[in-house]
């Protein structure tokens, strides 16, 4: 078993896996975070049963947390691995009909950056300011101030933008590759896979994208 | 009547052995034939240096008919040039026009390294096969065809499959020198047929240890390999490949001894 995580196979599989959990997570987290649309309360609301919810919580924390510290760590052993793989490089690039993706060639830049936006995205909203709000009778935090506060400065939505944008691409490749990855491509899925990959990936980044811009243009 | 000849400038990389630096040095090849393949257009320079008195550029070959995975070097970044579905033996100079600059570079890979100019050393690609590219019947006559009945879309799949000519275009085109479509090439080939289908678990093993030991890179599927392969090799072997080493990692069984082992 041991062999089946050196090996490079199994180490896409692992990346392939725990891509997976995160492209589901990433899902249900733009889905949620759409109450922005509603108003405060039903925001705050959705907030609040999730954190009350300790069971829910943890295991979701818990398991993401795992399957980052996994993908990452694959990713780094494989980046260095593919490095070296080549020791000199060509003088030229192929052409378009030869050549590659530019989201399937930089999947490493772009995780990097997604990586630190996460990091970043976590300081600015789970650790950030806490104010205080009530909900019918309850007290909870007020994440939808926070929220309205921190997209409204130009500069956090541009870089959510850029790392949204960066997000689309690293979906785009990973939602499809992921099916070679675990071995169930077959000749007659290709065309749509791409196609379904594109789709999955423009309605998690474009669902995420319209949150910002929507407070930063369009809330009072 | 004659055809017009074209005239083209090649920066070609010349490396004296594995040990030295290479260098791009220039060359004019003069009155070439649109007619000629690529290599005939080589050897044609080849003649002028020879006659200079320089060395001639060394590039591998052998059967020029685009079946036997000798041939092939970058052109321009791209593995056996522009065009799609062919060798370099099996380019036509057609496909270029007069005053073109063509820059000519061999494979470039940790696994694959270069032996002179063009020329690299493959034998990376023939451990692997060493190591599980065959099937262990090794007596006998064939058996009659009708006697062993496949599935028509097997027999296709493994014909395709099997039309990799092992030229390492797929790891020269890989942005990561890897050799996972020319591995699941042979992989894919040997597990659909029945004869082959006896060692599918221990090949699958043992072939992709071997591609990883050799310091080929991992697949990030960007499908280059299977855009620049002169014989289409498709993806989905690749797929194959990891369906079949998953299952033998799970399922594969260990001899016990017996038999006419001691």
């Amino acid at each position: 078993m041991l062999q089946f995580f050196k090996s490079t196979v199994g180490r896409k599989y692992l990346m392939g896996i725990t891509g997976l959990v995160w492209m589901g997570f990433i899902f249900g987290h733009m889905a949620g975070n759409m109450l922005i649309f509603v108003g405060a309360d039903a925001f705050n609301a959705y907030g609040h049963a999730i954190v009350s919810n300790k069971i829910l919580l943890y295991g979701t924390e818990i398991a993401l947390v795992l399957t980052l510290i996994v993908h990452v760590s694959c990713a780094i052993s494989l980046t260095i691995q593919n490095r070296s793989s080549r020791n000199s490089r060509y003088a030229m690039t192929p052409n378009a009909e030869k050549g590659s993706s530019l989201a399937s060639k930089t999947m490493a830049v772009q995780g990097s950056a997604i990586l630190a936006f996460i990091i970043l995205h976590l300081i600015t909203f789970k650790y950030g300011k806490i104010y205080e709000t009530n909900v019918g009778g309850v007290l909870m935090r007020d994440l939808h101030k926070l929220v309205i506060e921190t997209f409204a400065q130009p500069g956090y939505v541009a870089w959510y933008v850029v790392c949204l944008i960066l997000l689309l691409f690293h979906l785009s490749h990973g939602a499809h590759s992921i099916f070679q990855s675990f071995g169930i491509l077959e000749r007659k899925m290709q065309a749509k896979l791409k196609m379904g990959a594109w789709v999955y990936a423009l309605v998690v980044a474009g669902g995420f994208l319209s949150q910002p811009i929507y407070v930063f243009l369009f809330h009072k | 009547m004659t055809k017009q000849t074209i005239n083209l400038k090649l920066k070609v990389w010349r490396q004296t052995n594995p040990q030295t630096e290479g260098k791009f040095v220039t060359y004019d090849a003069k009155d070439i034939s649109p007619d000629a393949s690529f290599l005939e257009m080589l050897d044609t320079v080849n003649e002028g240096l020879i006659k200079k008195g320089d060395s001639p550029i060394v590039f591998d070959h052998d059967c020029r008919e685009g079946i036997c995975g000798s041939c092939g070097f970058m052109i321009n970044g791209n593995a056996h040039g522009p065009e799609k579905s062919t060798t370099v033996c099996q380019l036509h100079m057609r496909h270029f026009h007069d005053g073109e600059e063509l820059v000519l570079e061999p494979w470039r890979a940790t696994a694959f390294p270069v032996i002179k100019d063009l020329m690299c050393d493959r034998s990376a690609f023939d451990r692997i096969m060493k190591s599980g590219g065959y099937i262990s019947v090794n007596t006998g006559n064939a058996q009659d065809a009708n006697a062993i009945p496949i599935p028509k879309p097997d027999a296709d799949e493994a014909f395709l499959s099997a039309a990799c000519i092992g030229c390492g275009a797929c790891v020269a085109s890989c942005k990561n020198a890897s050799a996972a479509l020319f591995t699941s090439a042979k992989i894919t080939h040997l597990s659909l047929l029945p004869q082959g289908k006896v060692e599918r678990g221990q090949r699958a093993l043992d072939m992709v240890a071997q591609m990883d030991a050799e310091g080929f890179g991992a697949c990030t599927s960007t499908g280059v390999c299977s855009a620049s392969c002169p014989k289409d090799i498709s993806l989905t072997n690749i797929a194959t490949m990891n369906r079949e080493y998953l299952k033998a990692v799970i399922t594969q069984k260990e001899e016990m001894g017996g038999g006419d082992g001691v």
